[in-house]
């Protein structure tokens, strides 16, 4: 048995980079795959701008993230919000902060947990490959302040404050959902900047050009083609190309806020195999930490008492409750994972019979690698975490006077209830579905949306507000239709020219 | 190896600019609240800064969302009696099923509520106003010195001196006039135990070196402890400094005529006034003067909340205020401004007494006089003789208050930033 450590709370630079060192050659051994750790020391009131800027190191300036900061200042000043003990960023090398009211257990346990948890997963998972360049991203956003910087110098605070409001109602709708895109990559954004303001103001001049607006037979225009031809998902990437009003300075912020979007979508959609990820690894590398004797049994409390606070999950019925917990999900089923591979029962065998008895690393690794949180519980929920969990679904239908349970953790429920889990994690499920369906180029040159509501789920009010922002994107008339399962159109929203 | 990197350090408050943008955005809203609380705060109490509450719908980011209703289906943890195919009743706050904190979105409508600092509750209070004859005044009003430290010097009165100095420098001195003597004392001693040794050795040279180094030894002896040269004294000179200090004499009518609500008007004005001379001003003195027939110098609670009644008299308030300045506040020490709030009765003869007063006594020694009428009817004899005054003097305003909404917009009026 080696010597601990240290035995004391507090924590200094000489014993982080000690406990790195141990940690980073733990996860060696369990063959976590990580970018560069940048590990990075701060105070809670910078914890707290971090916050402000949805964690980002760097962001552009906008109110909206002041209201932000102030909201959390006020809740952790009156005790109502404690802060969390870390952030990571999605980057290369990977930037990890550190509160400075952290104990030496925390800054450990902080450390496996982002530095080697979080890391590895953003530099394995698929989402995170094909959708982020975690290489440029830091770049991109430092691009991003400095034009934007730009801008309100020439063109006045106002009124790229108005552009950015418009842009951010819309930022949910500016990610393209199924089709891959170009990383983001910071030498490229600036060669092409120059040449892509010229040609993008190119291209909509043409589109406009030869549609000078007049007046022509109802019947005739029946006969034009839609523009889009097909309807278009990202509503944002729309504009940007095509809104025939923007000044190629605008066209560029509505980029950036959509590029910024794009970064963030998978980090949606992995909430809970992301956490459950890095609970589940930063727990292996502490108790391994505790069986080399690198750590005393205090410390070992300590981590177990902050450990448990995380993956608990208050039942329903709890004050406590405020929705599945990803932690406490994900780290139960990359847990159960680990188990049905290395002490499969009769069960698993049926349930899992590919991973069943399995090589628990390789599987964790592949699930870590190809998945989302949907997939992700569609395909590895078992029917021992669903009766751990005693989970239960519940279908509220407006037409009913009554919630009706539909199924529970028993055997003829087990499947029923892991896809109704997953189609909760689902998002395009969870977000209106809203497309671009049309534009009248011929005539007065409206834009058309269109809401496919998923089982009869309205829109939110707001809806009226977010068309305002669009009108001021696009520049003329802005149209919302809502279509039924047969296409028909059942309510029409409008934001006139 | 992981790279650490100590951020602390680093320029905190990296949200401020976006804190700025959202109370810039804000201006308007966060004014509004600000002018609404004004009445619930003592004239004096400009120590905090302020809790601003602002209607949430303003603030909000909308986006498109899924509202309420329709069919959705929910997995919940924590099954204890439900069994596939029960029935439960919608609980209150709308649908989602979600016992507990179903409430929780029902109470998306409070007031967003936050913290501005005093200084930006002041930078909000008094956008775009300037202290009347600042400018002038910061510049004539060098006058008053303070004393001040500067450093140290070799000579002064003994109540100065500076005893760890004076011995340091006695210190330095001794060791610096010995150190001769004393390297030549070693080198002839050394010498001298050589010859002792040395059963030959030289008996003439030992005795010299024996004289030698006895004489020596008195030289080093004779050095002083301390000399009048080793004496440091501290050093105090006089600095003039603008003075810092403001006195403002808040004169009220009492009389019959003043009811509550006029006498509420007044008061924020008076808060409004010395919220402002205490950003400019370190010290800032409050004299109330009320008056009637007579004026009587009070304390804030009687000036605003006790009852007289009689006839009105406004020269015996200025008489006051001019013997209060020249017993107890003379011009070249403070700053005086002085607001006078009425219904703008008067006895009528006393009137043009009134113009005198301040024209030929008050008006000079002053930095600012603001008169507020606070009335719905019409002006009456002051009014007519204070316009008089307007024209020569440019350290004299008058304003007229009908309602609450005015207070704001009058006393911007009063400070408005002197354009060139």
């Amino acid at each position: 048995m080696s010597e601990p450590i240290s035995t004391g709370a507090e924590w200094t630079f000489e014993l982080i980079e000690q406990y790195h060192a141990e940690i980073e050659a733990i996860a060696e051994e369990y063959g976590l795959d990580t970018y560069p750790n940048q590990i990075e020391l701060i105070t809670a009131e910078q914890m707290l701008d971090a916050y402000a800027s949805v964690g980002m190191p760097i962001g552009y300036s906008h109110w909206s993230f002041g209201k932000h900061f102030i909201k959390n200042e006020q809740q952790y000043r009156r005790g109502h919000m404690g802060l969390a003990y870390e952030i990571v960023i999605n980057s290369n090398p990977c930037i990890a902060y550190l509160m400075e009211e952290n104990t030496m257990m925390m800054q450990a346990l902080v450390i496996a947990h982002a530095s080697f948890g979080h890391n590895s997963f953003f530099k394995g998972n698929y989402l995170f490959r094909t959708w982020t360049d975690a290489e440029a991203i830091i770049d991109y956003l430092v691009f991003a302040k400095r034009y934007i910087n730009e801008c309100e110098e020439r063109y006045g605070i106002d009124e790229v404050e108005n552009l950015l409001d418009s842009c951010h109602a819309l930022q949910n709708h500016g990610v393209d959902r199924y089709k891959r895109p170009n990383p983001v990559s910071m030498r490229e954004e600036q060669e092409r900047l120059k040449e892509r303001e010229a040609y993008l103001q190119s291209q909509v001049n043409d589109l406009w050009h030869k549609t000078i607006p007049r007046k022509e037979a109802e019947e005739e225009r029946e006969r034009q083609p839609n523009f889009p031809e097909e309807p278009q998902e990202n509503i944002l990437y729309f504009v940007e190309k095509n809104a025939p009003l923007l000044e190629p300075w605008q066209r560029e912020v509505v980029r950036i806020v959509r590029k910024i979007g794009q970064y963030f979508y998978p980090q949606r959609q992995t909430q809970v195999m992301n956490e459950g990820w890095a609970c589940f690894w930063h727990y292996h590398i502490m108790n391994a930490l505790y069986d080399r004797g690198k750590v005393t049994d205090g410390f070992m409390l300590e981590f177990l008492q902050s450990h448990t606070n995380v993956v608990a999950q208050p039942d329903f019925d709890s004050k406590f409750y405020s929705g599945i917990n990803p932690y406490a999900l994900g780290y139960a089923m990359m847990t159960d994972i680990k188990r049905i591979c290395v002490d499969p029962d009769e069960e698993d065998r049926k349930w899992f019979p590919d991973i069943a008895g399995s090589d628990w690393q390789q599987t964790l690794d592949f699930a870590m690698r190809n998945f989302k949180d949907e997939s992700f519980i569609s395909q590895f929920l078992s029917p021992r975490l669903i009766r751990e969990f005693k989970l239960f679904s519940i279908l509220d239908d407006e037409q009913q006077s009554e919630l009706e349970v539909t199924s529970i953790h028993n055997d003829s429920g087990y499947r029923y209830i892991r896809q109704a889990l997953s189609n909760q994690y689902n998002l395009s499920m969870n977000e209106p579905n809203i497309q671009v369906y049309n534009v009248d180029i011929r005539g007065d040159r409206s834009l058309t949306l269109r809401h496919i509501p998923h089982n009869n789920v309205p829109l939110a009010d707001t809806s009226e507000e977010v068309l305002k922002h669009l009108r001021r994107l696009w520049g003329f008339g802005v149209k919302l239709e809502t279509v039924d399962a047969d296409g028909e159109v059942i309510r029409t929203e409008e934001c006139a020219a | 190896m992981a790279q650490l990197i100590d951020r602390r350090p680093n320029a905190k408050g990296k949200s401020t600019v976006n804190r700025q943008r959202f109370l810039r955005r804000y201006k308007t809203q966060i004014k509004k609240a600000i002018s609404e609380q004004i009445s619930e705060r003592s004239i004096t109490n400009v120590d905090g800064g302020e809790s601003v509450s602002i209607p949430t719908r303003d603030i909000t980011e909308p986006t498109f969302r899924n509202d309420q209703g329709g069919v959705r289906e929910g997995v919940y943890p924590g099954n204890k009696e439900f069994a596939p195919g029960d029935k439960i009743k919608r609980p209150p706050g709308g649908g989602g099923g979600k016992g507990g904190s179903a409430s929780d979105s029902g109470e998306g409508e409070d007031d967003f509520v936050f913290e501005i600092s005093k200084d930006e509750y002041l930078d909000m209070l008094f956008d775009d106003l300037e202290l009347p004859n600042l400018q002038k005044n910061q510049l004539s009003k060098m006058t008053k010195s303070k004393t001040v430290r500067a450093g140290f010097t070799n000579d002064g009165v003994p109540t100065n001196i500076n005893i760890v100095r004076s011995l340091r420098s006695a210190l330095s001195r001794r060791v610096a006039m010995g150190a001769e003597p004393r390297r030549r004392l070693r080198e002839l001693e050394a010498e001298l135990l050589g010859l002792q040794q040395d059963v030959g050795g030289d008996e003439g040279r030992r005795r010299e070196l024996e004289r030698e180094i006895e004489a020596l030894r008195n030289r080093i002896r004779k050095i002083p402890f301390i000399d009048t040269f080793d004496l440091r004294f501290n050093n105090f000179v006089q600095r003039p400094e603008p003075t810092s200090q403001a006195v403002m004499f808040c004169l009220m009518d009492v009389s019959g005529s003043m009811d509550q609500e006029t006498k509420d008007i007044a008061k924020r004005f008076y808060i409004l006034l010395y919220l402002f001379l205490t950003r400019s001003y370190r010290d800032v003195d409050v004299v109330y003067i009320r008056h009637h027939t007579q004026a009587k110098e009070v304390d804030e609670e009687e000036f605003f909340y006790s009852r007289e009644t009689g006839g009105t008299i406004v020269s015996s308030a200025l008489e006051m205020t001019r013997d209060i300045i020249a017993q107890r506040y003379p011009p070249t020490d403070w700053n005086i401004y002085a607001a006078q709030a009425s219904d703008g009765d008067n006895w009528n003869d006393d009137s043009p007494v009134c113009e005198q007063i301040l024209a030929k006594q008050l008006l000079p020694q002053l930095r600012y006089y603001a008169y507020v009428e606070i009335t719905r009817r019409d002006h009456q004899g002051l009014w007519a003789h204070y316009e008089n005054l307007l024209a020569k003097h440019d350290n004299f305003a008058m304003q007229h208050i009908r309602e609450y909404e005015d207070i704001y917009p009058v006393f911007r009026e009063f400070f408005r930033k002197q354009t060139q």
